[in-house]
């Protein structure tokens, strides 16, 4: 497997009024294509900060992040849009689904980003859901489904478009254990049978335990490599 | 369009907030609807083409009496196929407050107004009763009027010679009705014979206050209207030949300044209508800025999610101001028959369905500016953390 992920003297500073809070100081990592890799610290480690440059939602103050060969720190603001809505899918900790639609039409939300038929929207959205067995929950709105249901969902819409990388920031930091056990199989599942690169930040050791690659993170300094 | 359902639901995300600002939208459009008829009915421009009678009066004001000779003078006006005459009489019934429309007519009066059906046998009974009258059927009821009735009426202006003051006695020899439903407020009226007022009136005799002319083709009504006014040029009686819906306007225009009204009013309706639909827009777009941010994260540019807030303001607005302005048409036919034919408003013209949307379009992009540029700048990381 080569290499999907570079990452090279990665640093981010955020400017609290005058003060200036260095949150990751020169982090180099590569990830493998197709791996599955939990990042792990106590709070404030920069673990968040990290996966949210990974997944381009925010720009590094010093160093590069390509993924794919593609140097995302320099894209532009669309550009960078255009590149997450094709190449990332993500899940949250606290699921953002979009409460007055339905779950089938949350997984669509992607889609409409493509040039896909309505009709194509739809099959895709019902075989993701399928993939995440809430195919008969598709009509069922987020205030009607369990936690564990609501995250599967938003797995469901990670994944619709099918994307090369998952990142995940605490997708089981809501759950309870069974949940969170199902959710957890679900995306070694989506690593293993459908070669997904994962990128997982969780604070639950058990959780990090599905993962292939365990990185820990502390003052924003990568401090140590496990490897499953 | 694909993200319509989009807009839609978020739209009607707090159903409740939502469905109280469109009441709000459809009270302000249906305002604008029913003022804006209201002013166009009384704005009528100069040209007459097109009409089928013609009002001429005196240039200067409805009050300037013209010449009863001058109606000999109009009828050999080539186009010109029938002229009557009219007297504004200022009746009252028994109290000031009970005010009858009455004219004082030329006999081919009715002949004019095909609108206006009364039988055969009360007519001639009109004819050949000096002091009759003929009174509408709404008016007869409100009274309890009938055939062979002697009603006094009080004139606000002339005073009668027969009686010595402004006490007036008629004859009700006729009650006529109007012909259509449109037509209904013909049936407020009372009209009696101008000869009968002409030798009583105390003030003089040998004028009349306007003719009523009927024209052979209304598409040369404007031409027949110049050679008609170019009779009575450089006179002391110049006339002006206008639409009977710009001569009402005109009588109103007299007593109140309808188009600054309806500015007024509008202008703050809107003015509330803006911050009231402003703030609901405000206070949407900050409950859903997680939800922003989740389209921003899975790809949606910021351009898009500006765009559909801003498309969902319009959407509020359209739908809101669209239902009012139906409402209106719907309801303006019944103002304008139960108003007496005093406010000439039979539905809703294309130019207030313009302005309306017009209106519609540039409020929601008013309210929706701020709340959009806000969506477009949201910074997605700080929006998914809470800050």
């Amino acid at each position: 497997m080569g290499t999907l992920i570079e990452i090279r003297d990665l640093a981010k500073t955020y400017e609290r009024g005058k003060q200036k809070v260095e949150v990751l100081h020169h982090v180099n990592l590569d990830i493998a294509e197709g791996d599955f890799l939990a990042l792990m610290g106590p709070s404030g480690s920069g673990k968040t900060t990290l996966l949210n440059l990974i997944g381009g939602l925010d720009a590094p103050s010093a160093g590069s992040i390509g993924v794919g060969g593609q140097r995302i720190d320099q894209l532009g603001a669309g550009a960078l849009a255009r590149w997450r809505a094709s190449n990332v899918g993500f899940i949250f900790q606290f699921y953002n689904l979009m409460p007055m639609l339905s779950a089938q039409r949350n997984v669509e939300l992607p889609l409409l980003l493509t040039k896909l038929s309505a009709a194509q929207r739809r099959k895709n959205a019902s075989i993701a859901l399928q993939l995440v067995g809430l195919a008969d929950r598709a009509s069922h709105k987020p205030g009607e489904l369990s936690g564990g249901q609501q995250q599967r969902v938003a797995i469901a819409r990670a994944i619709v478009s099918d994307p090369t990388l998952l990142v995940c920031d605490e997708p089981t930091g809501d759950l309870d254990r069974q949940s969170a056990e199902d959710v957890l199989g679900l995306l070694q599942q989506l690593n293993r049978e459908h070669g997904k690169t994962i990128v997982m930040v969780t604070h639950d050791p058990k959780a990090a335990e599905y993962a292939t690659h365990t990185l820990h993170l502390d003052k924003g300094t990568l401090v140590e490599q496990a490897t499953a | 369009m694909k993200y319509l359902h989009l807009i839609w639901a978020a739209l009607f995300r707090r159903k409740t907030r939502t469905l109280l600002t469109l009441v709000s939208i459809i009270a302000a459009f249906l305002l604008f609807g029913l003022l804006n008829s209201v002013r166009l009915a009384f704005s009528a421009g100069d040209s007459v083409d097109g009409a089928g009678r013609l009002i001429v009066n005196s240039r200067m004001s409805m009050q300037n009496p013209l010449p009863e000779s001058l109606g000999a003078r109009i009828a050999t006006v080539p186009g010109v196929t029938a002229v009557a005459s009219s007297n504004w009489f200022g009746g009252v019934y028994q109290d000031p407050r009970n005010q009858v429309v009455s004219f004082a007519v030329s006999q081919n009066y009715i002949d004019l107004y095909p609108e206006i059906v009364l039988p055969a046998d009360q007519r001639a009974a009109w004819e050949r009763t000096r002091t009759g009258a003929i009174v509408g059927a709404a008016l007869a009821k409100k009274y309890g009027w009938k055939v062979g009735d002697k009603i006094p009426l009080q004139s606000t202006i002339f005073p009668s010679k027969a009686s010595g003051n402004n006490t007036w006695t008629f004859d009700i020899t006729g009650i006529f009705h109007a012909k259509s439903e449109q037509d209904a407020g013909r049936e407020q009226l009372l009209l009696f014979h101008w000869k009968y007022f002409d030798e009583n009136n105390a003030f003089g005799a040998g004028t009349v206050h306007w003719y009523v002319v009927k024209v052979a083709d209304p598409a040369h009504a404007d031409a027949v209207a110049t050679t008609i006014d170019a009779i009575s040029a450089n006179s002391d009686h110049e006339t002006k030949a206008q639409t009977e819906q710009a001569f009402q306007a005109s009588f109103i225009k007299q007593l109140v300044n309808i188009g600054l009204i309806v500015v007024s009013i509008m202008g703050a309706v809107f003015f509330t209508l803006l911050l009231l639909t402003g703030n609901t827009m405000m206070q949407a777009v900050r409950e859903r800025t997680s939800e922003l941010a989740v389209l921003k994260t899975i790809g949606f540019s910021s351009r898009s999610v500006q765009v559909m807030v801003l498309a969902e303001s319009v959407l509020l607005l359209l739908l809101g101001g669209l239902i009012g302005l139906a409402v209106v048409s719907l309801i303006v036919p019944g103002i304008g028959a139960a108003s007496g034919g005093m406010i000439p408003v039979h539905g809703v013209s294309a130019s207030t369905w313009v302005i309306g949307i017009a209106l519609m379009l540039a409020i929601g992009v008013i309210v929706g500016w701020i709340p959009a540029w806000r969506a477009m700048r949201l910074n997605i990381v700080d929006a998914l953390s809470g800050r």
